[in-house]
């Protein structure tokens, strides 16, 4: 039986998932669409797909942001772990204030400022010392593994208070060195949210339109940029199949890893 | 006699371990994000020349070999005196204010819809808000061109209905700013929501009901005093972005949409005037130090209160 409560809360959420999902569905619908004008159906079909495989730009484009994304993710991941350590086990140490700040504030910083910061000091720096020589996907990644850092180290912070101390302590107190304790206890309780910190590092390096923009030279487009000048002049087909790829990835990815973190937690009760 | 030293051998190299393990995030830090600030300030204060880099050196040599240096703040006065800037900034704000608003009012009741939930589907509609986040930022905003277009599924079907004999103009208007910042920033406001009512005891509701309150009545009183801390985090989580946000206002929005973001972004790669730009910058990071501080602090009061 429905009171008058319950029927206000379904509603609610029926409305904020459709809000959420009708736009995505939409341009998976819209992707597989024949006419070229993108409202007009013009009955189904692959060829934006077919044009999409065919166009050397875009497949270029891609593959330097998955280079990309893949480096910077496995660097913010290995620094991000160090820093999200520091922050929840070393309480202190010379310039710890400093530190957080920094460590935090890439989270709320406009892609603006930080894009056009870095630009500046990668102008800066090749006035004084000569590097870089070009920018493009060196200093596109170096951006990225700047904030991903950040990002990897609020969930290792996280994971790391959550788990109690004394497990790392009863190991030391067993004679374990610090250095042993830290490889054969603390690095594998946090290696999941090593891997979340991964996956998700290596998103937000995809992702990332603004940042990229400033930081890159003319001979490197990443995916996102060649999106957006595509999609600045309107709706275009092939963008609906490319977004259609990513987006059928991305849920895969997530499905699958919620799938197997259940099935953990099943095991482990 | 032998194994003590052994052990202090152990201990420095333990210590050194230590100091590698903070020095590499903390040099790489202290390089890639706070020298680009220290830059920024310091380019804010230069003049704009045509020449590579186009702005003038802080540090003049002078003949006799002696240094001088050189600041202005032109390009401060500038902001100030062009009104066009002290709009954009007052329009950002607004704009940022206004999205947020709707999110929280959108945000709230899925979020508590999802926290009262049974279990099994608890954690399905959870995945459901976190999916999209995972989703390109941009083709979630771009989805939302081919709704709001002239000749867009909004306007199809308001037609086809015979609401309306000629299309809205939607698309390239403040109202898309709007929807879309709503709908790109809705999980940042759900998930803190969600987090804080989640912990909510039931039996403080029931109390209440036991002591002749109302369903609504239990809801302003309690609920919502107790969500109080969720509703902050979730609503700086919208607002700080939205502020400084290019991507929604350069796809959605029309000429006249002002924002700082977009500002700065155009200051620099159109009028490669590179010292307003960092004076826009610096501007901005000013506006959004209090929001971002009082974030921070709340934090910090959040994760000492759960492991206190």
């Amino acid at each position: 039986m429905l009171n008058q409560r319950s029927r206000f809360i379904f509603s609610a959420l029926c409305f904020g998932f459709a809000f959420l999902y009708i736009p995505i569905l939409l341009v998976i619908i819209y992707s597989f669409n024949d006419s070229r004008l993108v409202t007009v159906w013009g009955g189904w079909s692959f060829r934006w797909y077919v044009e999409l495989f065919n166009n050397e730009n875009i497949l270029n484009a891609a593959l330097l942001s998955f280079q990309i994304a893949a480096i910077t993710a496995t660097f913010a991941t290995i620094m991000g772990t160090m820093a999200g350590f520091i922050m929840a086990r070393i309480k202190k140490f010379r310039g710890r204030l400093l530190f957080s700040g920094m460590i935090a504030s890439p989270l709320v910083m406009p892609e603006v400022i930080t894009g056009l910061s870095l630009l500046l000091l990668f102008v800066s720096l090749q006035d004084f010392i000569g590097w870089p020589t070009s920018r493009g996907m060196n200093t596109i990644t170096i951006a990225h593994i700047t904030f991903s850092m950040a990002y990897v180290a609020v969930i290792i912070q996280s994971r790391l208070t959550e788990i109690n101390e004394s497990l790392e302590e009863a190991a030391m107190d067993l004679g374990a060195r610090p250095l042993r304790v830290l490889w054969d206890i603390t690095l594998p309780i946090i290696f999941p949210a090593m891997i979340s910190g991964w996956l998700l590092s290596f998103t937000l390096s995809l992702d990332d339109l603004v940042i990229a923009s400033f930081v890159s030279g003319p001979g490197a487009t990443t995916l996102p940029m060649l999106i957006f000048s595509k999609v600045r002049l309107g709706v275009s087909p092939d963008i609906n199949a490319l977004a259609t790829i990513l987006i059928v990835v991305v849920t895969l990815g997530l499905c699958i890893a919620a799938w197997i973190t259940s099935r953990q937690n099943r095991s482990a009760k | 006699m032998s194994g003590l030293l052994v052990n202090t051998n152990n201990s420095i190299r333990e210590n050194l371990w230590r100091y590698f393990i903070v020095a590499i995030p903390y040099i790489w830090l202290l390089l890639f994000f706070l020298a680009p600030f220290v830059i920024v300030f310091k380019i804010s204060l230069a003049d704009p020349i045509i020449a590579q880099p186009p702005f003038t050196p802080l540090f003049n040599e002078s003949s006799d070999g002696g240094f001088s240096i050189y600041t202005t703040f032109d390009n401060f006065l500038y902001l100030f005196q062009d009104s066009l800037y002290f709009v954009t900034y007052l329009n950002s704000v607004k704009l940022a204010f206004i999205a947020t608003f709707f999110t929280l009012l959108i945000g709230y009741p899925i979020a508590y819809g999802i926290a009262r939930s049974p279990q099994p589907t608890r954690n399905i509609l959870l995945l459901l808000v976190v999916i999209p986040f995972w989703i390109s930022f941009l083709l979630r905003v771009y989805s939302w061109m081919g709704i709001l277009k002239t000749n867009g599924l909004i306007n199809g079907f308001l037609l086809w209905l015979g609401v309306i004999d000629q299309p809205l103009e939607l698309l390239y208007t403040d109202t898309a700013v709007y929807i879309g910042m709503v709908y790109s920033y809705l999980p940042y406001m759900i998930l803190p929501l969600y987090a804080n009512l989640v912990k909510l005891d039931v039996r403080l509701l029931e109390a209440a009901s036991d002591l002749g309150a109302k369903k609504w009545q239990g809801f302003l009183d309690v609920t919502l005093p107790l969500s109080m801390p969720g509703i902050i985090a979730g609503c700086l989580l919208v607002f700080i972005p939205a502020i400084g946000e290019y991507v929604i206002p350069a796809l959605l929005g029309g000429a006249d949409t002002l924002m700082i973001g977009r500002v700065l972004f155009d200051e620099f790669f159109l009028n490669r005037d590179w010292p307003v730009a960092s004076a826009v910058a610096i501007v901005l990071l000013l506006l959004l130090v209090l929001p971002i501080v009082y974030f921070q602090k709340k934090q910090a009061q959040e994760t000492s209160e759960a492991t206190a």
